[in-house]
């Protein structure tokens, strides 16, 4: 047990690239931060950073209020499961997890304990122990891959895109397990996807992050209803939200979404932002369908998705015919050609600065 | 490819038959003279079947030796190279297993030099460079022993870069995934790298005990001690027996000795030389 503390942490290659520029966060003991991102934002870079793996180039490393920027990755208190699971081919199951107890220099029986202890918590069979890696699925790869780290019984767990490997189904099925793991062990925990679906269900905070730098941090709640940017809005949501360039009336009162529509924006509007341009985020789940509204946005069908519980409607609207996504409960019985009339409600819109991206407060 | 075409499979049958005839009828000759005494084999034309003279001539081979005079045998020389074969398989694969090591894991000012460096003695086998080594040798105090056999062959290019290759296949993930665990390189090496490379490893014994087997320049200069010939070099010398006429009978015999540890070493490890060197999964 114990928190992580990052503290500026930075990371330059060799070579002058700057692929972390500045990272704090203050990991609570027992708290599952999930590391989430587009490839190439640097997530997997900072786990590995905590890991040990890579060497940190700037800032403050603690694991369990000690310092560890230069510590061996096995002085860390930490396990790490691998996108690729990485075990050992040679070795049986057993001998995978038991290998770094044996290193560590436990006595047989310990090692046998924990290992059998670790195999009952992730249903593995003794059979299955006997076993080499290459003789199981995936999802049995996955499990020992996670014994591995069990057993160790370590501080933090860091896990680098565990399921990614996985097919759709039974992803669904280790990302609960390995949710219900993390509660019942109560180990920090540190895990990098790129799937905002896990993100969201498995993280107690997320930290999104874009090209080496934190978009924003806070829980999935928080994330999904203020999203501080426009990146963290199109990336958290499915179908992802959709953004249209609009514009603040000259009085500062409300935004004009297309002309002759207009929404009011209440709270004394926004006089700072006066006849500038804005981007307007809304997701496709709270557009409404405005039968006989005159203040609707007629919207031209092109696509329509059936998802059984749900209908996506693709189309768009206007004379340079904005792009846009909603999403309804149900079927909805449309076709293409069809003009469907939408509103947007002003409780259910985000605003963002069109230069910096940021988000605008109401 | 699945195709079921009668004379495709009648033309590569006869293909491949021809071949095993062109490679086994010096074999067999050589074993029909073996068996075969003295006096049959000045005769012409020489025998095609095999005679009744097998086992009296391996017992001359063996425990009598050539000519008249010494009345040694060469099983001692059949114990030589098998030592030599060895120590040469062995030490390369040692001596090559630990430079791929170092050129593939670690870091190190002029890594690649190295390798290089490595690399272009390729270009320099012993035969090329027979007169230095034979001088570092003699100054050495190494001839006439097994070292002064084995030590100047041992480098090797060929190995170290067959481990690089299959070093360079094995995901860095296990490395990392052993760092967690605690393990240092060596341990990385001997309980990872080395299981993980068997098959590899028994691929080049073999390769590499037919070479040393075979050596026949080498030995040849650096032994004067007729304790220290290899079965080899006894082939060369019973055929050079002065002004009589070669016993090739027992020239024969002992041929057929010095072919059949390399064919046993080929037929035992068979399943894995052909999965070391086409192995691709790890």
């Amino acid at each position: 047990m114990a928190s992580v503390k990052l503290d500026n942490i930075q990371k330059t290659y060799p070579n002058g690239f700057k692929a972390i520029h500045g990272v704090d966060v203050d990991v609570q003991d027992g708290e599952f931060l999930v590391l989430v991102g587009p490839s190439g934002c640097g997530k997997s870079t900072l786990l590995r950073m905590i890991a040990g793996l890579e060497t940190v180039t700037g800032g403050e490393l603690e694991i369990g209020d000690k310092v560890v920027n230069d510590l061996e990755p096995s002085k860390r208190d930490i396990a790490m499961v691998f996108q690729n699971y990485a075990l050992y081919p040679h070795m049986t199951v057993y001998n995978n997890m038991a290998y770094g107890l044996k290193i560590m220099g436990l006595s047989k029986s310990e090692i046998d304990e924990r290992v059998k202890n670790a195999a009952g918590i992730l249903e593995l069979t003794d059979e299955q122990l006997t076993r080499k890696p290459r003789e199981l699925s995936g999802g049995q790869r996955q499990r020992v891959a996670m014994g591995r780290a069990i057993v160790r019984k370590p501080s933090v767990f860091l896990f680098d895109e565990p399921l990614s490997n996985l097919d759709a189904k039974l992803r669904v099925q280790m990302r609960v397990e390995i949710k219900r793991l993390q509660e019942s062990l109560g180990i920090t925990s540190i895990y990098v996807t790129h799937d905002q679906v896990e993100a969201m269900t498995l993280g107690h905070r997320l930290m999104v992050l874009n090209s080496g730098v934190v978009e924003q941090l806070g829980t999935p709640i928080e994330l999904y209803e203020r999203p501080a940017s426009l990146f963290v809005a199109e990336f958290i949501g499915s179908p992802a939200m959709n953004i249209l360039d609009t514009k603040i009336s000259e009085d500062g009162e409300s935004v004009d979404i297309a002309t002759n529509i207009g929404l009011a924006l209440g709270n004394g509007g926004l006089p700072d932002y006066a006849g500038k341009k804005v981007k307007l985020g809304v997701r496709p789940e709270h557009l409404q369908l405005a039968e006989g509204s005159e203040n609707s946005l007629p919207l031209t069908v092109t696509l329509v998705e059936h998802l059984g519980a749900d209908t996506l409607v693709h189309g768009h609207f206007g004379e340079d015919e904005t792009d846009m996504t909603v999403r309804r409960s149900g079927t909805l019985k449309t076709v293409p050609g069809d003009k469907l009339p939408i509103s947007i409600t002003r409780e259910n819109i985000h605003l963002f600065d069109a230069e910096t991206s940021r988000r605008i407060d109401l | 490819m699945i195709e079921n075409r009668p004379f495709l499979t009648f033309m590569a049958h006869t293909v491949l038959i021809l071949g095993v005839i062109v490679v086994a009828f010096p074999l067999w000759l050589t074993f029909v003279a073996a068996s075969h005494d003295a006096v049959r084999m000045s005769e012409l034309p020489l025998p095609i079947w095999p005679g009744t003279h097998f086992f009296e001539n391996l017992d001359v081979v063996l425990n009598k030796g050539l000519w008249g005079g010494d009345g040694v045998g060469v099983s001692y020389m059949l114990v030589n190279s098998m030592i030599m074969a060895l120590m040469i398989a062995f030490g390369k694969i040692s001596i090559s297993l630990l430079s791929a090591f170092a050129i593939v894991y670690f870091r190190f000012p002029f890594r690649m030099g190295f390798f290089w460096m490595i690399f272009i003695t390729l270009m320099l086998p012993v035969e090329v460079r027979i007169l230095p080594t034979f001088e570092v040798v003699a100054n050495l105090g190494m001839l006439d022993t097994y070292w002064g056999l084995t030590v100047p062959l041992i480098a090797s290019a060929t190995a170290t870069f067959m481990f690089r290759q299959v070093f360079l296949t094995i995901p860095d993930e296990l490395l990392e995934a052993a760092r967690i665990d605690g393990a240092g390189p060596i341990r990385f090496f001997i309980d990872i790298l080395i299981p993980m490379s068997r098959t590899n490893i028994a691929a080049l014994f073999v390769i590499l005990f037919i070479y040393g087997w075979n050596q026949y320049l080498w030995p040849l200069l650096v032994t004067t001690d007729q304790d220290m010939y290899t079965i080899v070099m006894q082939i060369g010398r019973m055929l050079e027996a002065g002004e009589s006429v070669p016993q090739w009978h027992l020239v024969m015999m002992t041929t057929l000795l010095s072919v059949l540890p390399p064919v046993a070493v080929v037929v035992f490890m068979q399943r894995l030389f052909v999965q070391g060197l086409t192995e691709t999964e790890k």
